[in-house]
């Protein structure tokens, strides 16, 4: 009786019969991939907002300290945005006619607040406390990279949950001086892991990977 | 952190508004888009609705939404706040006249959590359920937010209009016509304010209604002394407590104190164990007669039920056995009355001057009398018993004053009739029909926090501001006075205070609440400088000025024999007193009895849903009142337990018809042990038809059976069983331990022999052996949380389950989901009852059963995802954001506390999002949860030493639980340093885990019950 | 035919034979493959297939309404966090027993009688397993999370936690199902190779001609075959004990009393195939009866499966007994009290029924007359099926209801939520069985001819007068 397949069938099961074995594997990979991708985790995905606020131009170029817009930075869990009554201290002075700075004068005299686009920020269920990194010896850098070369503000890091254990499992390796902890552009010595942890039992810097350290 | 001083120079309204302007950059939107009044719960609903449809759409990119960040204008200043630090602000809870000391914690202006105030003397730190719940009140969507004119929206500024066409008329009449309504009124600047309005129209009249009132323990007073006095007590002081139906630890003003002074004299020591515990190992003893079963009676050595009319007559034995001359019971004891009596009598004599006999407020006024006069003729007065001058502004016999009030407004005498937050529509005695009289009012205003029965009646309604959003003062039990200071502005704009509402009522457009209150108290000020006693009073919510008299010494009474005489002279033939109920039973039947209910008081606080789910302490009743009687009762009555009809929940009870004086009401049976026979209790606050959506509806109303010559119990009930059932939400239903180890029960007589096993049983030890090899110890870590709770001075009185309700943002599920077993309570309050016979329980016990936190986990083991798991210090962690919901780690958790999401719980109200505790997740559906210790506490708390480099207290750290707890009976803190105060409590030897053989070896620890029996009395 | 020559030397009545004679090759290919490819719809067949897709709908609605409300539709509390959905997980895994059993077990024990049956129970097998799986993850509090129990390289770095039976479980079905499901295939591919050549529709020559993967029977073939098919089942045999050993430490491995407890692996080991042989004479009954199978699924086979059937229910009625001893035995205060309760407690009604149903019921198979009457047999599995069920609802539900803390004990009440999801996953089971029966050939063909070649030679000897009446 006639075959109801051609001959090329044989190659074609052979092909799915391989394929059922390998698709998953494949599929399972490039889901990883794209989990891992900036594309999910905005890494170095500049933000609009409301003024093109330049962090290169105030931090890199005036060379303005961290704190000096983020007061709260080093006392509470949460590093303010700066009052618009802090942006017109100077452009009260310089720049006060530029268009680019209309809501903000806007903002100062109506007293309504400007919403800028949050840029850094981690899931509710995550209780980050600026405070004690900052005073544990992390450097800003280190979470939120070169913000003094970022025209527009951008995510420096994933800040996913892999990323933040990195650190909390292995804190000597990021750990800084607290006096550089507000330097841009730190260059870790050589001997990084010692000094490290040298670091690490003087600031007290314990073992961080309870859930609780985070989680509540 | 100690309180900081807020007031500022201008009035709090302006700021609050500059607040809502600048919401702190934690919110992603301006809060006065959240607060726009306009916006009601369903339209936001609505809104969240298509904003998740759009998080749905933006989901196609797998990327969150873009998230606002909202800065301020202009920075707030230091002391007044910075994002992401609470600030604390002393002010004081006010309830049927008498306030409370509070210490609110507020986090970007917006008060979240309330706690008691260490420098108030009826706090000392301390709280109850309900002062801890208020905070909900404010946050309460449901509360009336616009003036109403005849039901429908009006204006302030026409109020005020019609107001003063009325108020001149008046002036005309000398305010003949005008009537205003109040509570019992201790605050002040509102006395002030009234007698200024009296000032100008000599003939209006004040009148006070209170539903809960202490018409008999005035009258006593007058009795006895010829005049108004309060009487405090100081249980420290006392070795022997006789309580007549007296319920000192939940239903008292000051009742906070009172348990903390009580505990006190309860507290057993083998050594000093850090502050207020020293070693100690002797016990006050404490003989209750009561009417129903109460927490006091569940404290007592020798409980005594009896029908609430019968404790006059012991009162009246008692008082001829301790030599008050002219005494003597009216009717013959029953033997074992007459034992109780005879030894109380007795242990009284032994320790004269070191007892107290405490007559319960809803005792007839002869009971009072007896009362002082016996404390007077043994020589305890002065010492444990003091008496001071009222402290309630006018005290007057409100009984009297509001029927008069009624009489007036039936006569047509009354054109204007001003309600100062009261409900009396709701609340007056049945045989009073105000409101019918309402009707003959051409003017009646209704100041209250919701839009209710009265104001419904009332021509017009103006919203009041909450506690929490006012300018006010007040004076608690023993007088201290608190001047109040608001937390926040008023959420919503057409609120007034009664301060506020009489003041344009005198002097139209009127003051600010604040420049009221000040101006006030700038005239009461003697010294140099105002300012200062104004900052320090606010700071630390005690006014320190002679207003506040009885903090230290002040004026006392005169006391001793020449109280006893007048006392027993008069109380030799006390029917003849006015107020006392008739002594006769009014045409027999059972007796019927009215008493507050413990968790929404006498219905003012029907709408909050954590109070209605908070179980009530002993029958452990949620969302419901009931006719509460003894089993023997019921039995005779036919009314025993029965279920499984089709269409009804297959554990529903009977429902009654409760006949009495002519009224009836029907009313679901609840058994409850201990109840004395042949009466039945139900309690007030329910039935309300105006609360609002959580309250409306609840439980049958007992006010409508209740009369104004018997407020308080009477004879003449007839119970008639119904053929419906109705199903009641219980959250413990099983009533004894089933001979396991749970609840250790010792007296301290065996304690002295063998303080180990105080309750001379053989106990598997602490640490059970294994088959399996020891799993290795916890790795030694820096801290190592743990708890001991003290059964011996729990007394149930549930503020520890609120206080966490509130810290821990957990939900209100709902009757439904209760009936269902979904309650979440982190913290329960277990209570069993021991004996054989359910109708004279040998004793009830309470146990708070938070979560162990046990060092061997059974939980941990069975999670498959790790979101249940073990931490460096001891905590037994439960992560929610991980948690799949497989309900495994509760089916294998021996205490059974953990608590599931079921259904999405959490309301989404924007209202109740303000008032949520940032520190804390909260959970969505399908996710479990449980106790943490407090964790964001402990974080915190950790997160500052590091920054100051240094280590955590042992004691630093207080759960929410210990904080609130009136008997210090809950502690928490650091194992691992041995000068701890929970270290030495765990070192202590009745110390013990819950269910030892288990061997899951919990963090929490409990100390054995001790009580302290009279051996001369024959054992029950 | 071993067996038989002995059985007759010892003088028993001779057993049914496995095959009725008078069968051939081509009969046995022409009637089986008739049912797949001749045979027309049959009102029953659509009644059947209606009724069951009513149910599945049913399912579907449930389902979607768990989603959309939560976990909390069902009756489930705090004690009782576990109600139906655990306890059917457990049946079901059971019933999915008894198709591996026969299959794998049977086939390297050279049991003849298996033959004719393997396949369909091997089908049921596999449905029951996809009914089973639908549990676990329906009863989730967060079902769309459910990927967290596996492995996977993840943003969070975290790895599920594989102290939790709950793991276990996830890998045993999961391993269980695939083996399963090969097995099953591949004994299929030389039937549907035969049926692929009988049939006449060029669109069922495509589908049969796809799923025989180009068989064509030569020596080679069946080479592989025969290897790679005794491979497998020695690959299955473990299985079939290690699934249900595990099932059963999701519960022994709790601190429950009730459930913590040493007995569970082999007690449910035996339990699920008590219920899967009954579930294999639930289907064979009414197929033998409506496709005209009796020769080729015999009184033997029926008889044998009765045989086990009595067995495994001796095991598990051992298994009761133990429980209460131990209970008692060791004094443990919580495990006596919960075996008091079992007994007089709240629940009580349904100890005593599932001791009605697996233990006393069973019994009656003692008899041949009453192991030989079809129709009591049918009866009978259905009673087996009630019993188990009500059992697993026991060890659950009455366990969890009142442990350790009497303050929390409290009562669990189905809903008809519950009840959708059971009757539910009954339709589904029903369903698919229905489209099996219909598009692939429910016995296995050449397994079959091949009995009828081993019988060839001498068929007088086997049962003259069956072979008298063959040849007219």
């Amino acid at each position: 009786m006639a075959r109801p397949f051609p001959p090329y069938t044989n190659t074609l099961s052979r092909v799915i019969v391989f394929g059922l074995f390998v698709s998953p594997i494949l599929i399972g990979w490039i889901a990883t991939a794209i989990n891992w991708s900036p594309y999910i985790n905005e890494t170095n995905i500049p933000r609009n907002q409301p003024v093109p606020f330049s962090h290169k131009h105030h931090v890199g170029g005036l060379g303005l300290d961290c704190r000096y817009c983020h007061t709260t930075v080093e006392t509470t869990s949460f590093a303010n945005i700066p009052p618009i009554h802090t942006c017109m201290t100077c452009h009260s002075q310089i720049w006060k006619d530029s268009p680019m700075l209309a809501p903000i004068r806007d903002s100062y005299a109506s007293d309504i607040p400007v919403q800028w686009t949050r840029v850094n920020f981690v899931p509710d269920f995550v209780y980050f406390n600026h405070s004690i990194h900052v005073n544990k010896g992390i450097g800003c850098e280190t979470c939120h990279g070169r913000v003094d070369e970022m025209p527009l503000t951008a995510r420096g890091q994933p800040l996913m949950m892999a990323w933040c254990l990195n650190c909390h499992r292995n804190p000597e390796r990021y750990v800084r001086p607290r006096e550089d902890v507000f330097i841009m552009g730190y260059q870790p010595p050589e001997n990084q892991l010692t000094l490290g942890r040298q670091l690490v039992q003087q600031y007290h810097i314990r073992k961080l990977q309870d859930c609780y350290t985070c989680h509540r | 952190m100690p309180p900081i001083e807020r007031e500022k120079g201008k009035g709090r309204r302006e700021e609050g508004e500059e607040k809502r302007e600048n919401p702190g950059s934690q919110f992603p939107i301006p809060l006065h888009e959240e607060m726009d009044p306009a916006m009601d719960r369903r339209a936001f609903l609505t809104l969240l609705g298509a904003s998740l449809a759009l998080a749905g759409l933006s989901g196609c990119t797998l990327r969150p939404p873009d998230e606002k960040i909202v800065p301020y204008v202009h920075p707030p200043d230091a002391d007044e706040m910075t994002p992401g630090k609470p600030l604390f602000y002393a002010t004081a809870c006010p309830r049927n006249g008498y306030v409370d000391g509070v210490l609110v914690t507020s986090r970007e202006g917006r008060p979240i959590k309330i706690e008691g105030n260490l420098l108030h003397p009826a706090s000392l730190g301390a709280s109850d359920a309900i002062t801890q719940a208020t905070l909900l009140e404010m946050y309460d969507p449901d509360r009336s937010q616009q003036v109403m004119h005849r039901g429908l929206p009006g204006t302030w500024d026409a109020f005020l209009g019609e107001a003063n066409t009325y108020m001149q008329a008046q002036r005309a009449v000398r305010g003949a016509g005008l009537r205003v309504l109040t509570g019992s009124v201790t605050s002040p600047t509102l006395v002030a304010q009234i007698r200024a309005m009296q000032a100008q129209l000599p003939a209006m009249q004040w009148h006070q209604h209170e539903p809960i009132s202490r018409d008999n323990v005035r009258a006593g007073a007058q009795m006895a002394f010829g005049r108004y006095a309060d009487t405090l007590y100081d249980f420290t002081q006392s070795a022997v407590i006789v309580s007549l139906d007296g319920d000192f630890l939940l239903s008292m003003p000051g009742h906070v104190r009172y348990a903390r002074d009580y505990a006190a004299s309860r507290r057993v020591r083998t050594k000093a164990c850090g502050p207020g515990q020293p070693a100690r190992e002797i016990m006050s003893r404490l003989y209750v007669a009561e009417s129903m079963p109460t927490l006091t009676g569940t404290m007592a050595d020798h409980r005594l039920p009896l029908r609430a009319r019968d404790i006059e007559n012991v009162a009246r034995a008692l008082a001829q056995q301790v030599g008050v001359n002219g005494v003597a019971p009216t009717e013959p004891l029953p033997p074992e009355v007459a034992e109780w009596v005879a030894v109380a009598a007795r242990d009284l004599q032994a320790f004269r001057g070191a007892g107290v006999i405490v007559p319960g407020d809803f005792q007839p006024p002869a009971v009072h009398a007896l009362a002082h006069a016996m404390n007077a003729a043994l020589g305890n007065t002065g010492k444990a018993v003091r008496y001071i001058a009222p402290v309630e502004a006018e005290p007057m016999d409100q009984a009297a004053s509001f029927r008069k009030l009624v009489q007036d407004m039936q006569a047509g005498q009354v054109q204007m009739l001003i309600i100062l937050s009261s409900n009396p529509v709701y609340t007056s005695p049945a045989d009073l029909d105000f409101a019918g009289a309402m009707a003959k009012v051409p003017m009646s205003v209704h100041l209250g926090l919701y839009d209710d029965e009265t104001s419904a009646l009332c021509q017009w309604h103006i919203p009041e501001t909450h506690y929490l959003e006012t300018w006010s003062d007040g004076r608690a039990y023993d007088g201290t006075t608190t001047i109040m200071q608001p937390l926040i502005a008023p959420l919503y704009d057409n609120t007034r205070s009664a301060h506020e509402l009489l003041d344009a009522l005198l002097v139209p457009p009127g003051r600010a609440g604040h420049d009221i209150v000040k101006t006030f108290w700038s005239g009461q000020h003697r010294g140099a400088d105002f300012e200062a006693f104004w900052r320090k009073s606010l700071n630390d919510g005690v006014a320190a000025h002679p207003l506040s008299l009885r903090r230290r010494g002040g004026t006392e009474l005169s006391s001793g024999a020449s109280v006893a005489g007048q006392v027993s002279l008069q109380a030799a033939n006390p029917t003849s007193q006015p107020g006392s109920p008739s002594p006769v039973p009014g045409g027999g039947g059972l007796e019927l009895i009215f008493r507050p209910d413990p968790t929404i008081w006498d219905g003012r606080y029907a709408n909050n849903g954590w109070l209605q789910e908070l179980p009530k302490p002993l029958t452990k009743l949620t969302w419901d009142n009931a006719v509460l009687m003894s089993p023997r009762t019921a039995e005779k009555l036919g009314l025993t337990r029965q279920g499984g009809t089709p269409g009804t929940h297959p554990e529903s009870v009977p429902v009654v018809e409760l006949r009495y004086r002519g009224r009836s009401v029907r009313g679901p049976v609840l058994i409850l042990p201990g109840h004395p026979d042949g009466s039945a209790t139900v309690t007030l606050g329910y039935g309300r038809t105006r609360a609002g959506h959580v309250g409306t509806g609840a439980g049958f109303n007992a006010y409508a059976l209740r009369t104004s010559d018997a407020l308080w119990h009477d004879d003449g009930l007839e119970i008639v069983r119904t053929d419906d059932l109705f199903s009641l939400g219980v959250t413990h239903s099983h009533q004894t331990m089933e001979g396991r180890d749970i609840v250790r029960i010792g007296s301290i007589t065996q304690f002295r022999k063998d303080p180990h096993n105080p309750d001379g049983k053989e106990h598997v030890p602490n640490k059970p052996p294994m088959i399996l090899p020891e799993a290795p110890p916890l790795p030694p870590s820096e801290y190592a949380w743990g708890m001991s709770i003290d059964n011996n001075v729990c007394i149930g009185c549930n503020a520890c389950v609120v206080a966490c309700q509130a810290e821990n943002n957990i939900p209100v599920v709902g009757k439904e989901q209760v009936l269902g077993g979904r309650e979440m309570h982190w913290l329960r309050i277990d209570r069993y009852y021991t004996g054989m016979d359910m109708e004279r329980p040998t004793g009830t016990y309470f146990m708070p059963i938070p979560c162990m936190q046990c060092e061997k986990a059974p939980c941990e083991l069975v999670c498959p995802v790790d979101a249940t798991l073990h931490s460096d210090d001891g905590l037994n962690m439960m992560v929610y954001n991980r948690c799949v919901g497989t309900r495994y780690c509760s089916n294998n958790c021996p205490y059974k506390v953990r608590r599931f999401n079921f259904l999405q719980y959490a309301d989404i109200a924007p209202v109740i999002q303000l008032m949520r505790n940032p520190e804390v997740t909260v959970r969505s559906r399908g996710v479990m949860e449980k106790c943490t210790y407090c964790v964001q506490r402990i974080q915190n708390a950790k997160i500052d030493a590091e920054v100051q480099d240094r280590k955590v207290g042992g004691d630093e750290v207080q759960t929410a639980c210990q904080q609130a707890c009136p008997t210090n009976a809950i502690v928490f803190g650091d194992i691992n340093q041995p000068d701890s105060q929970v270290a030495q409590l765990k070192a202590e030897p009745h110390d013990y885990p819950l269910l030892a053989e288990l061997g899951t070896r919990p963090r929490t620890t409990y100390l054995a019950r001790l009580v302290n029996p009279n051996p001369e009395m024959r054992a029950e | 035919m071993a067996v038989e020559h002995e059985s007759r030397q010892k003088g028993l009545n001779p057993p049914e034979p496995v095959l009725l004679p008078g069968q051939t090759y081509a009969s046995i290919d022409e009637q089986i493959s008739a049912i797949v490819l001749k045979r027309p719809l049959t009102p029953g067949w659509l009644f059947g297939t209606l009724l069951s897709f009513a149910f599945i709908m049913l399912l579907t609605f449930t389902i979607v309404y768990l989603i959309a409300r939560g976990i909390g539709i069902w009756g489930v509390d705090v004690p009782v966090a576990w109600g139906f959905a655990i306890a059917n997980f457990v049946w079901w895994i059971g019933i999915g027993h008894a198709g591996t059993l026969i299959s794998a077990i049977l086939l390297l024990l050279n049991q003849k009688w298996r033959t004719s049956i393997n396949r369909f129970a091997e089908a049921m097998t596999l449905f029951a397993v996809a009914c089973a799986g639908l549990f676990p993850l329906l009863h989730l509090g967060r079902p769309w999370a459910f990927y967290w129990l596996f492995p996977y390289p993840n943003t969070m770095a975290l790895w599920p936690q594989f102290r939790s039976p709950l793991i276990w479980d996830f890998f045993a079905v999961s391993t269980y199902l695939t083996v399963s499901l090969l097995f099953w295939y591949q004994g299929l591919i030389p039937d549907a190779a035969a049926v692929r050549d009988r049939a006449q529709n060029p669109l069922k020559r495509l589908f049969f001609g796809i799923v025989s993967l180009g068989w064509r029977g030569s020596a080679i073939h069946w080479k592989y075959y025969e290897s790679s098919y005794w491979l497998l089942a020695a690959l299955a045999t473990p299985l079939v004990v290690s699934v249900h050993s595990i099932v059963s430490m999701d519960f022994a491995v709790g601190i429950v009393p009730g459930w913590h407890s040493t007995i569970f692996p082999p007690y449910f080991v035996a339990g699920a195939i008590f219920s899967g042989f009954a579930m294999v004479l639930t289907l064979a009954i009414p197929l033998r009866k409506f496709y005209h199978l009796e020769d080729m699924v015999t009184l033997r086979h029926l008889e044998n499966m009765g045989k086990i059937v009595l067995a495994t229910s001796l095991v598990v009625a051992y298994g009761y007994f133990q429980e209460t001893l131990m209970a008692w035995y060791s004094g443990d205060r919580f495990e006596w009290y919960m075996v008091q309760d079992r007994a007089f407690g709240n629940y009580s009604f349904a100890f005593w029924l599932l001791l009605l149903c697996n233990v006393v019921a069973p019994q009656t198979l003692w008899v041949r007359k009453w192991r030989t009457n079809v129709l009591w047999l049918f009866v009978l599995s259905l009673i087996v099926q009630i019993g188990m069920w009500t059992e697993r609802v026991v060890i659950v539900v009455q366990s969890l209801h009142r442990d350790f803390m009497p303050s929390a004990w409290h009562m669990y009440y189905p809903t008809v939520w519950d009840w959708a999801a059971l009757t539910g996953s009954l339709g589904l089971f029903a369903g698919l069985f229905f489209l099996f029966i219909r598009i692939l050939p429910m016995i296995p063909t050449h397994e079959v001819q091949k009995l009828a070649h081993e019988r060839e030679p001498h068929p007088e000897r086997e049962n003259p007068a069956a072979a008298a009446k063959a040849r007219p």
